[in-house]
Formats: C-alpha cells, sequence, structure tokens
C-alpha cells in the first residue's frame, strides 16, 4: 500500500482490542448435516467408550500410574511407544492429506473445538433463541427473564462440561469406581482437580472462547497455506457470479440490470461462527464449516437461482472454468496421490506389526560390576537380570535357554512364571568351562530365548542378544 | 557463597531483576499503541518493497491482559519465594524442605507396606513371597551391583548365597552387618615377612583347604602362621566372625585362592568395606533386606 505521496497526518492505533462478539445464526442444509453427524459420531464414541467393558475389565483405558494401556484385547507398555509414534504420523499424514484435497476438514467438522462449540451453541439457541434474539438480550437491560435465561443457559453448559471432564478422567482411572466416588464425594485430590479442569476447559472454549481460539490459539491455521494448493478445495465465493452485488425485488430481471447473483443478504456472515465474510476471499479465520454455503443455498432457493455461489471449489477452478468433474479429477493428483501411498504403507506396515505382535517383552542385562567370576569345577560364571515382560492377560510359564557358545548352560532353574499383565526380574547365571572350550579372554556374542510353555502357549518367543564375557 | 563475595552482588542481582520486570510492563504499555504516520487505520504502516503493507489484525484486549497477568504474578512470586537477592521470600520455602516433605508424604504412603512386615521375624519372612518380592527389589536396586543380581558376588564381594559368612549368618547379625556397614581389614605383611616368607605363609594356607603345596614351604610356613595370622585367623584357621576374619580351612574364596592371589594379599593385605545403609534405607527396608540375604543361603 503506498502512503508515501499523502498528506501525513498522525494517527493512534491500539494493537489490541476488545473482541467483538460473535453471534453465529443457526442454519440447515447438507454440510450443517454433515457436522452433526460427526457430533454424534465422536460424542458417542468419546462419551461412550469409556463405558465399554472388555475381559471383565474397562476396555478402554490408559492406567499412567501403572504404566499400562489397555485397548481392548491389546495391552500396551511404555516399551510400546512406537505405536504412539506410529499413531501419531498417521494422524498428522491425515491431516495433510485431508487438508491438500479439500482445506480444514478437522476444523470444520471433528475438531473438538468446533464439535464443544456447535453443542454449546445449539443449547444457546434452545435457551436464548437465534442470532438476533441472542444480540437482542445481550442488549437489553437486566431483568429476570434476562437473568433466569442466562442462568439456565450457563447451568446446562456446566452440566455439560463436567460430564465431559468426568468422561475424561474415566479413561484415565476406572469410570465405574470413579463414577462410585463422585457420588460420594470422595474422589482423589488429582481427579478431582482434572474433572474440574477439563469441564472449566470445555466450559471455556466452548461457551466463552469459541472462534478466539481458532484464531489465536491454534497454529494449524498458520500454517495452512503450505499444505494448500491451487487444487485444494476451499470454500469460495464465485465473484463472477456474484458481483456486483446489491439487493433487489424478487420479481425483476436482475441481470438485465447489471446485477450479479449476490443479494448482499448478509446471510453468509451472520451464520459464520468465526465472523468473517466468506465474500472477501480465502481468509485464516475460515475453519472451513460451510455454514456460508447452506446459508447462501438456502437463499439462493428462494431467489430462484442455482446453489453454488459459495461452494467448495479450487483455485484452478474458479480460473479456467473447471466443470465439478475435471475439478475432482484433480483431487488424485501427484500430491495426494504420495501422501495416500505413504499413508496406505503405514498403516498396512502398523496393522503387520500389531497383528505379529508378540506378548511377550524381555530385556537383558548383564551384571556390569561383577564381570566375570571363577565358581566350583572351574567354570566361568556371568549373572544376567532378565526382565520378562508378560504382556497377556492370563499368568504364563516362560522356559529359558541360551545359545551362541558350546556346552553353555543356565545354572539353576530355567522356568519362571509370570503373572497375568505384570513384569519380573529374574537374576540369572550362565556358566561355560572356559579351559575345556579353549576360550580366550574376551567377549563372545550369546543369545538367550524366552519361550512360553503349557497349554495355549502358542508360538510365542522372544530372542535378545547379549555378551559373555570370560577372562 | 557468601564467603566469596559481598552483599553487592544480592543487589545487583535483585536490581537487574526488578529492572527487568518492571521493564517488560513499561515495554508492553509502549507496544500495545503505535502511532501511525498517514492516519490510515488498515495497516499497521509497514511498509516493503515499495508497496507491500501488513494488515493490522489486533489481538483482543484479554491477550494483553494476561502479558499484564504474568508480569503481577512474577512481583508476587519474587516476594513469596526466594528469587530477589538474597531475600528468603515470605513463605519461606526451601529446597531441602520441600524435599523433607516429599520424603515424610513417602514415608507416610509407603510406610505401612514395610512396617507390615517389620513385626515378623527374618525367618519367617523369608519364607514369604510378598516379603521376599520387595527384598529383591531392594536388593538389586542397593547390593546387586557389588553382590551381583543373584547375590553370588564377585572378586573382593562376598557371595551370599553360599551360607558362607564373614561376620555370621544369623538374621540379627545380617541386619546389623547391612544397618552399620563392615570393615575388613587384612594388615600388608609383605615388609615384615620379606617376599619367601609371604611364599611359605601362602603356601601353608593353601594347604590348609587340601590344595596342592610344597611340603617345605608349609612347614615354613606354618611356624609363621602360629607367630603373626593364628591371631585372627585362629589355631585351626577356622577365622574369627566377630572381627571378620575369613575361614581359611574351606574352599571359599574372596579375593581368589591361586598362589599368585594369596601372595598378593598375604603381602599387600587387603580392605573390604560394605557401607552402612541404615541412613539411605532405615530399619524396615533393612529387615526386608536382611530376609531376602537369608533366603539366599536357606532356599
Amino acid at each position: 500500500m503506498n502512503i508515501g505521496n499523502h498528506v501525513v497526518e498522525s494517527a493512534e492505533q491500539s494493537l489490541y482490542e476488545v473482541r467483538q462478539k460473535v453471534y453465529p445464526r443457526a442454519v440447515r442444509g447438507w454440510f450443517a448435516a454433515w457436522r452433526w453427524a460427526l457430533v454424534w459420531a465422536t460424542q458417542l464414541v468419546f462419551y461412550g467408550g469409556a463405558w465399554l467393558t472388555w475381559n471383565g475389565r474397562q476396555a478402554l483405558l490408559f492406567e499412567i500410574a501403572q504404566r499400562k494401556f489397555y485397548i481392548f484385547g491389546l495391552v500396551f507398555w511404555p516399551q510400546d511407544i512406537i505405536y504412539l509414534t506410529v499413531l501419531l504420523v498417521i494422524a498428522a499424514l491425515s491431516l495433510f492429506l485431508f487438508t491438500a484435497i479439500a482445506g480444514r476438514l478437522w476444523c470444520g467438522y471433528a475438531c473438538p473445538q468446533t464439535v464443544y462449540t456447535e453443542i454449546f451453541l445449539w443449547v444457546e439457541k434452545l435457551i436464548e433463541g437465534d442470532r438476533t434474539k441472542r444480540i437482542r438480550l445481550d442488549r437489553s437491560a437486566l431483568s429476570l427473564e434476562k437473568v433466569l435465561r442466562k442462568s439456565a443457559k450457563h447451568a446446562v453448559w456446566i452440566a455439560l462440561a463436567l460430564w465431559t471432564g468426568f468422561t475424561f478422567v474415566g479413561y484415565f482411572t476406572p469410570i465405574r469406581d470413579l463414577w462410585r466416588e463422585v457420588w460420594s464425594a470422595s474422589t482423589g485430590p488429582w481427579a478431582t482437580f482434572w474433572i474440574l479442569f477439563y469441564g472449566f476447559a470445555t466450559y471455556g472454549n466452548a461457551g466463552w472462547m469459541r472462534e478466539q481460539v481458532c484464531k489465536y490459539m491454534c497454529p494449524y491455521a498458520r500454517f495452512q497455506s503450505a499444505m494448500f494448493d491451487r487444487d485444494t478445495l476451499i470454500i469460495t465465493y464465485d465473484p463472477e457470479r456474484g458481483e456486483p452485488r446489491g439487493p433487489r425485488a424478487r420479481n425483476i430481471d436482475f441481470r438485465a440490470r447489471g446485477l450479479g447473483d449476490c443479494v448482499d443478504c448478509g446471510i453468509c456472515v451472520q451464520v459464520c461462527p468465526t465472523g468473517i465474510d466468506i465474500r472477501k476471499g480465502l481468509q485464516y479465520e475460515c475453519i472451513g464449516c460451510a455454514a456460508c454455503i447452506d446459508g447462501c443455498n438456502q437463499v439462493m432457493d428462494k431467489m430462484g437461482t442455482p446453489h453454488g455461489l459459495i461452494r467448495y471449489s479450487t483455485e484452478h477452478a474458479l480460473e479456467n472454468k473447471l466443470d465439478r468433474a475435471q475439478m475432482f479429477r484433480r483431487v488424485f493428483r501427484p500430491r495426494s496421490l504420495i501422501y495416500m501411498a505413504i499413508l496406505a504403507g503405514i498403516v498396512v506396515a502398523a496393522g503387520v506389526s500389531l497383528a505379529l505382535r508378540v506378548p511377550l517383552k524381555v530385556d537383558v542385562i548383564r551384571d556390569r560390576a561383577a564381570i566375570a567370576r571363577e565358581v566350583a569345577g572351574g567354570e566361568i560364571e556371568n549373572v544376567y537380570r532378565l526382565q520378562i515382560i508378560n504382556t497377556t492377560e492370563q499368568s504364563q510359564h516362560y522356559e529359558i535357554s541360551v545359545s551362541g557358545l558350546h556346552e553353555i548352560h543356565i545354572a539353576g532353574p530355567a522356568e519362571v512364571e509370570v503373572g497375568p499383565a505384570s513384569s519380573r526380574v529374574l537374576p540369572l547365571e550362565l556358566r561355560v568351562h572356559a579351559e575345556r572350550e579353549h576360550l580366550t579372554p574376551g567377549a563372545y556374542r550369546i543369545e538367550f530365548e524366552v519361550r512360553a510353555i503349557g497349554e495355549g502357549a502358542g508360538k510365542v518367543k522372544v530372542e535378545e542378544k547379549s555378551v559373555f564375557i570370560v577372562r | 557463597m557468601s564467603q566469596f563475595s559481598s552483599s553487592f552482588w544480592d543487589f545487583y542481582i535483585a536490581v537487574i531483576t526488578l529492572v527487568s520486570v518492571v521493564a517488560c510492563g513499561v515495554f508492553l504499555k509502549m507496544q500495545s499503541v503505535r502511532k501511525v504516520a498517514g492516519g490510515t487505520t488498515e495497516t499497521t504502516g509497514h511498509t516493503w518493497d515499495e508497496d507491500l503493507g501488513e494488515y493490522n489484525n489486533p489481538l483482543p484486549r484479554w491477550w494483553m491482559w494476561l502479558f499484564y497477568i504474568t508480569i503481577v504474578f512474577s512481583l508476587v512470586y519474587l516476594v513469596l519465594y526466594p528469587g530477589l537477592g538474597s531475600w528468603k521470600g515470605l513463605l519461606g520455602w526451601t529446597e531441602v524442605g520441600q524435599l523433607k516433605q516429599e520424603n515424610a508424604r513417602a514415608e507416610a504412603l509407603y510406610g505401612p507396606i514395610y512396617d507390615k512386615f517389620a513385626a515378623q521375624d527374618v525367618v519367617a519372612l523369608a519364607k514369604s513371597p510378598d516379603a521376599l518380592a520387595i527384598g529383591q527389589k531392594l536388593f538389586l536396586n542397593n547390593c546387586a551391583q557389588c553382590h551381583a543380581s543373584d547375590g553370588g558376588g564377585s572378586r573382593g564381594f562376598p557371595n551370599l548365597t553360599d551360607n558362607d559368612w564373614l561376620y555370621g549368618g544369623a538374621p540379627t547379625t545380617i541386619e546389623q552387618t547391612i544397618t552399620n556397614g563392615r570393615n575388613g581389614v587384612m594388615p600388608p605383611w609383605g615388609p615384615v615377612l620379606g617376599a619367601e616368607g609371604v611364599k611359605d605363609v601362602a603356601h601353608y594356607v593353601m594347604s590348609l583347604s587340601g590344595g596342592a603345596a610344597d611340603s617345605i614351604r608349609v612347614a615354613r610356613g606354618r611356624e609363621t602362621y602360629a607367630k603373626i595370622c593364628i591371631a585372627c585367623h585362629g589355631p585351626e584357621a577356622k577365622g574369627n566372625p566377630a572381627l571378620g576374619a575369613p575361614n581359611l580351612s574351606d574352599k571359599t574364596w574372596l579375593y581368589g585362592g591361586g598362589e599368585p592371589t594369596i601372595v598378593e594379599t598375604v603381602t599387600k593385605g587387603r580392605n573390604g568395606h560394605m557401607p552402612a545403609w541404615k541412613d539411605i534405607l532405615g530399619p524396615a527396608k533393612i529387615h526386608l533386606l536382611a530376609a531376602y540375604v537369608y533366603s539366599l543361603s536357606h532356599r
């Protein structure tokens, strides 16, 4: 913006301003229905998931204190951190893929911030009415009705928020016990803190903060431009069709008067949860919720003009006037194909790895201070500590054997029982007759094999490398 | 630190801290409003590359208050906690005090687990799988470094599994050994006996446990033994648990039973040190540990 030649006049400008409250107007339509479908889907999973049982225990339970993470039939240990890494990589790649194809799908439909704001807005609409009524109520003087409506709304919000906090904590501590504790007011200090904390976060973010979370706190908006390209489907106002905008009577031939399809009713701005005008083009505030598409389409119906003045389109499609088929064909461009290929590869690899996962983990730690000692009979003895982790939910017997040196053997019992989903440390002595075996001083590679024995043990075994030292 | 520097540095640090905190507030105030030449309120007034402007997208006001809250927080913090020079803070918080508090909390939480076993005697505990499970953990964390994970010991560190004891294997003795530690001192005899004399004694010692030895040296060594070594290791070389002097007539060797090792032991002496654990573990844990150690040779 060139300001050089203007008469210089000094103006004071604030770099902070009081937030303009956004009153999103309720909207119905194809995309709103999708959003509600996802609200139901995500919330049924979230609120319901914690109550499922599996094998007599909670199906989804992340016991931080015990460092055991139960997901249906699987028990994850801290050693399985790689699966968390893989999950995060899959989540990140999915985000890249969805964003490259259709922008902020996550933000618009599935992000908890959007989902809870949607639920809280629905409560607000039920109690205070839609946009205009809410604006009027906020501007009105204090009255009994205002107090009643406001307090009713906050009561419902707080109840919802506390239920959310309770459910969240219920994934980390058995939810049924927690439920009993809540009713007898005997929850522990940390459970109480986290229930209130997540409750407060839900209430504050979905009730008060809303679009500010997306605009000022969430980093996603700031780097989305790196993931967009000219073929990314974004919510776009078609200026060529819409302009020049302006009000008109319904029965006139507006095209003859040089008007575009946009009647400048402002519905698209009123329904926007972040309070922007999509007609100004793509903005970082746009969370891609498509409420403006639904709103505009309703108006287009009334005006008798076709849908899609605001629609999912791409920069490329707008410029080159591509039809829908051409536009959607570009979804399968190298960028998204590469994302899909990597994503599919990782998902398959993770699935295979999970399916082949051995429910037994062994760590071998050689005693370091006592290097090697001579025992009766002239044998050399090394001591090892075997940490044997049984990740099944049944007690298991394991047999330990060792190989790598001729005649190397375990002194003492080589069998151990490990309880369900627990670990056991087993000190173990290995012996070999160094002289008879002509072993010179040094380190020799050996391998432990721990194998489940007994009924139903299957082929569960783990091999672990170590060294045997002769001196 | 005070013996190295004057109180000047306390003031120096305090002034720097306060000036920084106040400066943050002043800068915040200065930077929340900007004078823009040109009267346009759309942009920040910055211009790059001839005509590139920057839109002014003001942050919400509450965001600015968050900054001010951090300043208030830091001032309150500096009043309540140590942080301003030598000021101790109104709450009297110290790291050591917090450690003590946490230890007391841990004691209150885990104490009952150990207390449950404190009433039972060691022999009974050595048969209790619950007590042994805890005992093993304590052993692996504190003792295994020297005595090895299986308790089998290593050169210079006694084997705890063979029921052969330097100081005696009664439960109370084991507890006492862990509590107060032991110092096993064998004096160096090289200067007194000379190389030949040491070798004679070594051969006599080897013969005590039935090892091959030169009979002439054994005879000479026996005389020396009767004059010197007998004081600690006893007339029959059975050792003395009161002193921790080892029994030389069995085949158990702490440092090794070959001739060169015995010669080295006699010449240079040995100094075995078992640390005292009473301040680190306390009586309740030592009780469990004694039971575990006892169980190693009474399976």
